[in-house]
């Protein structure tokens, strides 16, 4: 058997009760599966949350991810991504050390990857940035030897592209 | 009108049928035995928790009905750890109820406190915290829906006692509503027709049948199916007595301590249909080996079964019963092409009987020391076709699953998946509870006894006529032989060398004890225990090193056995 160890985004709508979130992180550590981020926030259905969980594994692994998260009584929906076409986004908040020689080229930066400084003070800016994770990397790598003190990312969320969508 | 909480627990209680509660008492229950006298629940008051949950569990194994404990906080509740794993494990349906401090303290390491919904996450199939008095009848239902549906399994609702103290309204919901949970049991239409041209396209076929044709009560399909296509059967430690082992088709039980003639069908197979069974490391061996010829159709109601151990070719996910059933009925379309099957698979059939005539199961017989298949062969001569069989684990334990011959559904209650010592004493205690006109045995080890011997008190108090058969070698058996085997023969603590003498301890519960030291001695014992009222405790003083063979050593493939040793 061919076994290819890849990334995967899975979505799962969850009952949004007490607890949930220790089962779905309890299964994954139980079963020894990988969780590489995971965000939760409750839906339009706010006794609905909706996690996305990025993971690894081969196909064998993954599909026992998604069994078994099926299997939890509180899981509503799981949606793998695996193969599909979907829009992925991450936040960043980052805050950076400015000097006097660095704080045009930080703002450059800002700037060229569209995001926003959110705070500043005489020593420092925060900036946001959202996108691919891919891009959020690209901005951490520009900026770490500028100074970055400070890094929050929220894990990427995810929707498959297209009209149709998953409605609670 | 208005009910407290611990009211609305019996109420509801009543209201899924119940009329049996396994239990012991404690703080935050007392609200809860307080009023358990006012309804028309019996209560057995086990002396262990662990208990409680056991005997809950055989009761479950023996009646189909779903097992209830209750069990008070902190060390109450982790008590019933063990008994929530075994039932787990072998998909059991059972609701634990235990009390939890006021939930203005939960989270304060309050007396008697313990995150037991935390603690017992991974080993029930769904728990619940009761923070309000309002949801706790719609817990309840939920609860026993969970419970005895799909896979069964146990379910653990953790009532804090200032809730058992809140009133409401009692209204016991009608419906279900779980949008999360939908278990499949159509088997899908084209999944089956697949099945049935696998079926007639295999010239060596093997069924090989689990703990979920025990759940299901699907022996009498397992018979029609196995029939019509004219396949062996081979079980599994749980799927025993779903299958007679009577029937000519039966080759008893596969894997580490299986037949030979099991092990080398399925190893040279052409096709494997897997019905409610989970491969498990016991069964497969070393998995890379195991029925490396054959097709696999895997039938299960649990999707994470399937795929999860072994490659599949085909899965069908559903209720055995209707697959099956769906499967016979295609076959049946068939016509000319399922009426040529047996004599296909004729030349397959001869050479299965081949294998079992050269290695049948035996054992060598002794006129001076008593032989444990011999004492297991007694019993089953002695008693009722029905006799319900409860197992420690152990040495005893696969000596019954061999030499017992099971027959008939929910006779055989043993701890397959976590194999649980100690399990043996409390389930044979709730099977009787649940099935009081049955003959109920426990064949036990004389170490698996001692974990749960304490429960001699609870069949006295209630005259419950379980009778206990200690095979008695003075060893922690199993883990001797490997020892012998594998180890050197360094016997490193597994010898139980004080001597305890069991008849007295039966009679110091106020039970009785009976001793056979010697082979003459083994067929009076059991009569007498038999025909003697209430329970009865028998030691066999056996031959203290008699193995369980045949054996799959550890990471061996299971046609690599040692037949003898």
């Amino acid at each position: 058997m061919v076994s290819h160890v890849a990334k995967h985004t899975i979505s799962v709508m969850v009952e949004n009760e007490f607890g949930v979130l220790t089962r779905v992180a309890g299964l994954f550590s139980g079963r020894g599966f990988n969780i590489e981020s995971l965000s939760v926030a409750p839906t339009l259905d706010d006794s609905i949350s909706r996690m996305t969980i990025v993971t690894s594994g081969d196909d064998r692994i993954l599909e026992q991810i998604t069994k078994q998260l099926n299997k939890l009584i509180d899981t509503i929906k799981v949606i793998d991504f695996t193969d599909t076409e979907y829009v992925e986004r991450e936040l960043a908040l980052i805050k950076v050390l400015a000097t006097d020689d660095t704080r045009a080229e930080i703002l450059r930066i800002v700037d060229i990857f569209r995001g926003n400084v959110v705070d500043v003070t005489a020593r420092s800016y925060t900036m946001e940035i959202t996108g691919a994770p891919g891009k959020i990397q690209a901005v951490v790598e520009l900026l770490k030897p500028i100074g970055i003190q400070e890094l929050v990312r929220s894990g990427p969320v995810v929707l498959g592209r297209g009209a149709k969508g998953w409605v609670g | 009108m208005k009910k407290t909480g611990s009211q609305i627990l019996l109420e509801s209680l009543l209201q899924e049928g119940v009329d049996t509660v396994f239990g012991y008492p404690g703080g935050t229950v007392i609200n809860i035995y307080n009023d358990l006298p006012d309804y028309p629940i019996k209560h057995i008051l086990t002396r262990h928790e662990q208990a409680a949950v056991h005997a809950a569990d055989g009761y479950a194994r023996a009646t189909g009905r779903v097992g209830v404990a209750i069990a008070t906080s902190g060390p109450g509740a982790t008590n019933t750890v063990t008994g929530i794993a075994t039932a787990y494990m072998d998909s059991i349906p059972m609701v634990v109820i235990t009390g939890q401090v006021p939930t203005p303290l939960i989270g304060n390491d309050a007396f008697q406190e313990a995150d037991i919904v935390g603690i017992t996450r991974s080993i029930t199939k769904h728990s619940y915290l009761v923070k309000d008095v309002k949801d706790l009848a719609r817990i309840i239902k939920q609860a026993f829906y969970i419970a005895r549906t799909g896979r069964p399994g146990p379910v653990l609702i953790d009532l804090p006692k200032d809730v058992q103290i809140a009133s409401t309204k009692f209204v016991y919901p009608e419906s279900v509503e779980l949008r999360g949970y939908k278990p499949t049991y159509s088997g899908n239409v084209r999944q089956v027709e697949k099945a049935a041209k696998m079926i007639l396209a295999a010239r060596r076929p093997v069924l090989y049948v689990g703990g979920g044709a025990s759940a299901s009560d699907a022996g009498q399909d397992l018979i029609q199916f196995a029939e019509l296509i004219q396949a062996p059967v081979v079980t599994t430690l749980m799927g025993m007595a779903a299958f007679p082992s009577s029937h000519p088709l039966s080759l008893g039980m596969l894997g580490m301590h299986g037949t030979y003639y099991a092990n080398m069908a399925v190893t040279n197979s052409d096709l494997l249909v897997a019905i409610g069974a989970r491969f498990d490391d016991r069964v497969t061996g070393r998995i890379a080996a195991f029925a490396p010829k054959a097709k696999i159709i895997h039938i299960d109601i649990d999707p994470t079964s399937i795929k999860k151990n072994v490659r599949v070719d085909l899965p069908i996910v559903g209720e055995l019963r209707d697959v099956i059933e769906k499967i016979l009925c295609k076959l049946r379309e068939e016509g000319e092409s399922v009426e040529a099957l047996p004599d296909l698979t004729a030349a397959w059939r001869s050479q299965v009987a081949a294998w079992r005539a050269q290695y049948p199961m035996t054992y060598k017989p002794s006129n001076s020391v008593i032989k444990p298949q011999y004492v297991i062969e007694k019993i089953r001569e002695l008693t009722a076709e029905d006799a319900i069989i409860a197992t420690e684990v152990g040495q005893h334990q696969m000596w019954t699953a061999q030499f017992f011959n099971f027959s008939h559904p929910r006779t055989f209650l043993t701890s397959g998946g976590l194999g649980t010592m100690g399990f043996g004493l409390p389930a044979a205690l709730g099977a009787q509870v649940g099935c009081p006109d049955r003959q109920v045995i426990d064949i036990s080890g004389d170490g698996s006894f001692q974990m749960n011997s304490q429960e001699l008190a609870t069949l006295v108090q209630y005259q419950l006529p379980v009778k206990i058969a200690i095979l008695n070698n003075n060893f922690l058996g199993m883990v001797r032989q490997w020892q012998q085997l594998f180890f050197d023969k360094r016997y490193s603590q597994t010898p139980l060398e004080l001597p305890i003498d069991f008849v007295k301890l039966a009679e110091a519960y106020g039970a009785t004890g009976l001793r056979a030291n010697h082979p003459d001695e083994v067929e009076d014992v059991i009569r007498k225990a038999l025909a003697t009222p209430g329970p009865v405790l028998m030691e066999f003083k056996i031959d203290r090193e008699e193995n369980v063979m045949p054996m799959v050593p550890a990471g061996a493939a299971i046609d690599e056995m040692v037949l003898a040793s």
